[in-house]
């Protein structure tokens, strides 16, 4: 197991450093000169060859990369073309509404989706059961943006019970705003998240519940809840938990969609923003700092799976 | 569910839902078909005064230059599913042959596709599509349909890696190997069926994610440019109108909605005849 995660970890740092160079083609490979963006429109050459030197986009590719990595190593991001703000600033402020609103999101998602997942599995055929099992049918293909605008008319232009969008401009500062202006975007992304969890709680469950084992702990005289429990739902956490990392990234990208819908100003609507105004730095850093959060969520997604399930560790199998 | 006391109930409520899905994606297939042919107004026709309730004249309503919304819905129909389509084919492809490759591989090349699987995982679709499109002058619907096809086929292939290996780790599998059975037909005969069904739903869910995607940039304005009437691109236009003129926002959500539950169904009916006809065989 050890030996397991110290080769998973230097896949992670490999990854890290793969993902860094993908980047980094990917984005020279976008039209246009950053120089021209920096200095915007009608500068003169002497400006725009200013503004290279200042990038160093008049240096070889190899230079510009080596220079980079170097930065990236320190954690210096670069510097907005628009706000000449330092981009991890910028980011850290922006992750301050993301991150709050993916993590609120995602675990009251796996609160509501586990339990009653495994409802909907093993009361299939009672009437709560199929209710539930329609439900995760039906949220899972429900747009996330058109929730977020159904659930606005309702509780905001209708009911008038919570703001419709935007984030108050001393963020956490004022404590009962910045809640308030959550909770819809929150809630909007957990019960698409919740449907869409269920659902694979749902069949892994069931997928249990027909194997071989179970049958067998019950002609051994085990009650159907008590195999369940003692072997079915750690067999049926599996498939569930290799689903985990990629919900979670799904919640993140829900999240920078929803902020859209809101308003609000996370690390989406900067990303949007940056394409617009084409601030490469700015879209870069947030790539590489939300690539950064799905690789380590995919490293301990892995290693609980390892630990759930014996199967996968034997003779170094993977 | 235990297979011998769930078969009837089951197969009826299979057939059922099955049925319903069938329903849900034959009317949007149509929709889609037909307004090659004929729709009620033509694209940009501003043939009612602005932001009508639904009519006996305008079927959807009109949005607030007056243009008919149902024809906007029919255009929408055939955006949707030449994007799902697309993206599913190519993302299914290169997901599954690198999936199964990655579950044979040797440790170093299996740990190196997987690495892979990890970063293009790590790269969020939605977000490259958006850098994808952003920087192209003209948008275009096929740069979109391989940046989403390319997008989903990592998360096709981990999870057909994950779930071979989980094959790969039964008995049957050494019987098999030691009953002189080849590589290639343990392939065919043991892992596909067994891995099939799961990656059937997920496929179906990577249709409806891909559909859901290019909504979503076109919801953020990324989209196909007009007069291309993506169901996304109608989201954003109604939403500042959604308080007086809420069938604008109802419509192409339910539309998109449809679309993708009626895809989901389909493949959940396609799940329990494929495991009932696994069962039967093994």
């Amino acid at each position: 197991m050890l030996g397991y995660m110290t080769r998973r970890l230097v896949i992670l740092l490999l990854s890290l450093v793969a993902a860094a160079i993908v980047l980094f083609v990917l984005l020279r490979l976008l039209p246009g000169d950053p120089a021209n963006a920096l200095v915007g429109v009608g500068a003169t050459p002497e400006q725009i060859e200013a503004a290279r030197a200042q990038l160093g986009s008049d240096q070889s590719l190899l230079v510009q990369f080596v220079a980079y990595l170097g930065d990236l190593a320190r954690f210096d991001l670069g510097q907005s073309f628009v706000s000449r703000a330092p981009v991890i600033e910028e980011i850290s402020r922006r992750l301050s509404v993301t991150l709050p609103l993916t993590f609120a999101a995602f675990f009251l998602a796996m609160l509501l989706a586990i339990p009653l997942g495994i409802v909907a599995a093993v009361k299939a055929r009672r009437w709560y059961g199929l209710v539930l099992s329609v439900v995760s049918q039906v949220g899972i293909a429900v747009p996330v943006f058109w929730l977020g605008i159904l659930l606005v008319y309702q509780f905001s232009l209708t009911l008038r019970w919570l703001p419709s969008g935007g984030f108050p401009l001393r963020g956490y500062e004022d404590p009962g705003r910045a809640v308030q202006s959550m909770i819809l975007p929150v809630l909007t992304i957990a019960l698409i998240m919740t449907a869409s969890l269920m659902r694979y709680v749902r069949s892994a469950t069931l997928d249990v519940l027909d194997s071989d084992f179970l049958r067998t702990a019950r002609a051994l005289g085990e009650s159907r809840t008590g195999a369940l429990m003692r072997h079915g739902l750690r067999n049926a956490a599996v498939p569930v938990v290799s689903v985990l990392g990629i919900e979670l990234s799904t919640t993140f990208l829900g999240a920078v969609v929803v902020e859209q819908v809101f308003s609000l100003p996370g690390l989406g609507s900067m990303l949007l923003l940056g394409i617009q105004q084409r601030d490469y730095p700015n879209v870069q850093g947030v790539l590489i700092v939300s690539t950064l959060l799905v690789l380590l969520v995919g490293f301990l997604a892995d290693i609980l799976q390892r630990v759930l399930d014996p199967r996968l560790r034997k003779e170094g199998g993977r | 569910m235990s297979a011998a006391g769930a078969a009837g109930p089951r197969r009826s409520r299979g057939g059922a839902t099955y049925l319903l899905g069938l329903i849900l994606v034959g009317v949007i297939v149509a929709a889609g078909l037909i307004s090659f042919a004929w729709t009620p107004y033509a694209l940009s026709d501003m043939a009612g005064s602005r932001l009508e309730p639904p009519s006996p004249a305008h079927w959807a309503g009109t949005d607030r230059l007056g243009r008919d919304l149902f024809t906007q819905l029919m255009i929408g129909a055939r955006i949707a599913l030449v994007v799902g389509c697309g993206a599913v084919a190519i993302g299914g492809a290169i997901g599954m042959v690198t999936g199964i490759l990655a579950a044979f591989a040797t440790r170093f090349a299996d740990d190196a596709l997987a690495a892979v699987f990890d970063i293009l995982i790590a790269f969020p679709t939605l977000l490259i599509a958006m850098l994808v499109v952003a920087a192209r002058e003209e948008a275009s619907l096929g740069t979109a349909i391989l940046a989403l096809g390319i997008g989903l086929s990592p998360i096709v292939g981990r999870i057909t890696r994950i779930l071979t290996k989980q094959v790969l780790g039964q008995d049957y599998i050494t019987a098999a190997r030691v009953s002189g059975t080849s590589w290639g037909a343990i392939v065919i005969f043991h892992i596909l069926p067994n891995i099939v069904p799961f990656l059937g739903v997920n496929l179906a869910l990577q249709f409806g994610l891909a559909v859901m995607a290019e909504a979503s940039l076109s919801y953020l304005g990324l989209g196909a440019p007009p007069p291309n009437a993506s169901w996304g691109r109608m989201l954003q236009e109604a939403q500042s109108t959604v308080y007086t003129a809420p069938w604008g926002a109802v419509f192409p959500g339910l539309a998109l909605f449809a679309l993708v539950i009626g895809i989901n169904l389909l493949a959940d009916g396609l799940r329990d005849r494929l495991g009932r006809s696994g069962r039967d065989a093994g």
